[in-house]
């Protein structure tokens, strides 16, 4: 169960997509977002959506991943799936005792759905495509701003670094102590509501002791290292733009601005 | 009889990914009731993805597992019971223990195991002395114990639900000398006590000299060999080439048959290292008298 977590997996690769400068890659993933909410209607959605279709073709990452993805997000979308549909006031086109379900509720259940997915798919394309290290170097160069306001960009940008890094260590932690404790009998996988939640504690006390362990060692290394913060820290590898990267944010930019304009067009439904 | 039936077992990790490993690739072997085989391999070879095969931690890509003559995987349901039967003692079990004290601790298998207070009781005071662990440590928490002790509290914990069959993945990992000696020595007696099947997987080529009747020898994802120890050391050349070692005494032996001493070469440990070196020197003795 835990191995269908892929939130912060990174899938090196050599594509396009990969090599694209990573706060580039950060600008137009919020500009995707705003466009997700901006073009609120079937059509922009759908264009979005193969729009990052198109982009995950090109970075070469299978289909397989991209649902498994989706996966654990599943419930949340038909929840609000569900809720728009019987919420949402408008013309109806069924009615059965107290249950209305009306034109709009469907579209907005639709457009609702779509957007969650593309969310998701689209962030998730961040990840896969860019290492966490990259990716940090990235928000803290974007950040850099703040830190003339005495925000501790670079500390954050640490914090950022470790938590992702150890995302895929305490994955695999997990893993052995419920192993561990699936071997002394403990039954993590049946049983009621409480009794799973119960049975977690042989798993969650081990878990967390180990994290504080690892937090220890951690931060000694760090100091063994010299490590002091961000003052006048210079780094190994400087980001710097090429001129592909200018026309890969080019293309994306016009594309997202047509995504946007969708909304001019007649309503189909 | 055999304890332990493997059939073509294969273990794929994340199977249908790019990234899909065999890590275990179609292995068939038996293990008798009562052995105590030695399992070594280099790193990534399999040992451990096999181990955990034996108490249906992991299910086979392919293959069958027979405990005992049951079909592991017959009904997945029951694997539960399975893990009763094949105790499974993990690289540094230490970060297991999660209890208030040692005692409910070790108590936390037998529990699992639906049996009484009593029978609960009783198990988890035999485990404690088996290990070594003084009953005033019984009431003390797991986290005040110094890492040997911790170790001999997680080990506890799966003897004392007196498995048929107890694998341990290097239980001496990362301890001092008297620690190694301690718990491989009680891992011994629990072997002998019980006539329960052990399987013990370590790096330590004395350590498997020392305890092991037969030894298994892992190389990528394949059984290399499986034989007594004897025989296993005996073909040192092919155990070095693996990157693999044999035990020092061995060692020394090979290097007398260099340097032209005609001397069994098949000695792994020390007892039996002094009556081949005895009975040369006899021979010899022997020989000039003649």
């Amino acid at each position: 169960m835990l191995k269908d977590i892929t939130i912060g997996q990174h899938f090196p690769g050599n594509s396009p997509v990969h090599k694209l400068d990573p706060r580039i890659k950060i600008l137009l993933t919020v500009a995707f977002v705003i466009v997700l909410f901006v073009a609120s209607n079937l059509v922009g959605l759908l264009c979005s959506l193969l729009f990052i279709g198109v982009l995950y073709a090109v970075a070469k990452i299978p289909l397989k991943t991209i649902l498994k993805s989706l996966k654990p997000i599943l419930p949340i979308v038909l929840f609000t799936a569900i809720l728009n549909i019987f919420f949402v006031g408008g013309t109806p086109v069924f009615t059965w005792r107290f249950i209305t379900i009306t034109k709009e509720g469907i579209v907005y259940a639709v457009i609702m759905s779509l957007r969650i997915v593309g969310l998701i798919s689209g962030t998730s394309l961040l990840t896969y495509t860019t290492s966490p290290i990259a990716l940090t170097d990235a928000i803290e160069r974007l950040l850099k701003p703040l830190a003339k306001m005495h925000m501790p960009v670079h500390e954050l940008a640490m914090m950022m670094t470790i938590a992702l890094r150890f995302i895929p260590t305490l994955i695999e932690e997990t893993d052995k102590i419920m192993n561990a404790q699936k071997a002394r009998g403990a039954e993590l996988d049946s049983g009621s509501i409480k009794d799973r939640i119960t049975a977690l504690v042989p798993v969650l006390i081990p878990l967390f002791i180990s994290a504080f362990r690892r937090a220890d060692e951690l931060a000694m290394a760090m100091e063994c290292r010299c490590y002091r913060g961000g003052e006048g820290r210079t780094r190994l590898k400087q980001l710097k733009l090429h001129a592909s990267d200018f026309v890969s944010a080019l293309v994306c930019a016009a594309v997202l601005t047509a995504i946007c304009f969708t909304k001019m067009l007649p309503v189909i439904f | 009889m055999d304890m332990i039936r493997v059939e073509d077992l294969s273990y794929v990790y994340a199977p249908g990914m790019p990234n899909a490993t065999t890590a275990v690739d179609k292995v068939s072997f038996c293990i008798e009731k009562g052995d105590f085989v030695g399992v070594i391999g280099p790193t990534g070879s399999g040992k451990s993805s096999l181990i955990t095969h034996f108490n249906g931690i992991n299910k086979p890509t392919s293959g069958r597992i027979y405990i005992d003559g049951e079909d592991m995987w017959a009904d997945s349901k029951k694997i539960r019971s399975f893990r009763f039967k094949v105790g499974l003692v993990f690289q540094y079990p230490e970060y297991q223990l999660f209890e208030e004290t040692v005692y409910k601790d070790i108590a936390f298998g037998p529990k699992n195991m639906g049996l009484s207070a009593h029978e609960i009781d009783r198990r988890v005071k035999e485990a404690a002395a088996f290990c070594g662990l003084d009953e005033a440590l019984l009431q003390s928490s797991p986290f005040e114990l110094s890492g040997g002790q911790k170790r001999r509290v997680a080990i506890a914990g799966v003897i004392a639900m007196e498995p048929k069959v107890l694998v341990l993945d290097e239980p001496a990992a990362g301890l001092d000398p008297e620690g190694r000696e301690m718990i491989l020595s009680q891992v011994k007696k629990y072997h002998k006590e019980t006539g329960s099947t052990v399987i013990l997987v370590s790096h330590s080529m004395e350590d498997i000299a020392k305890y092991a009747d037969k030894v298994l020898v892992m190389k990528d994802g394949k059984v290399a060999m499986y034989d007594t120890t004897q025989k296993v050391f005996d073909r040192a050349p092919e155990l070095l080439e693996m990157g693999l070692s044999v035990p020092q005494v061995t060692k020394i032996f090979l290097k007398l048959k260099e340097m032209g001493i005609d001397i069994d070469t098949d000695v792994y440990t020390i007892p039996y290292a002094v009556k081949t070196l005895l009975a040369y020197k006899a021979a010899k003795e022997g020989g000039t008298n003649a």
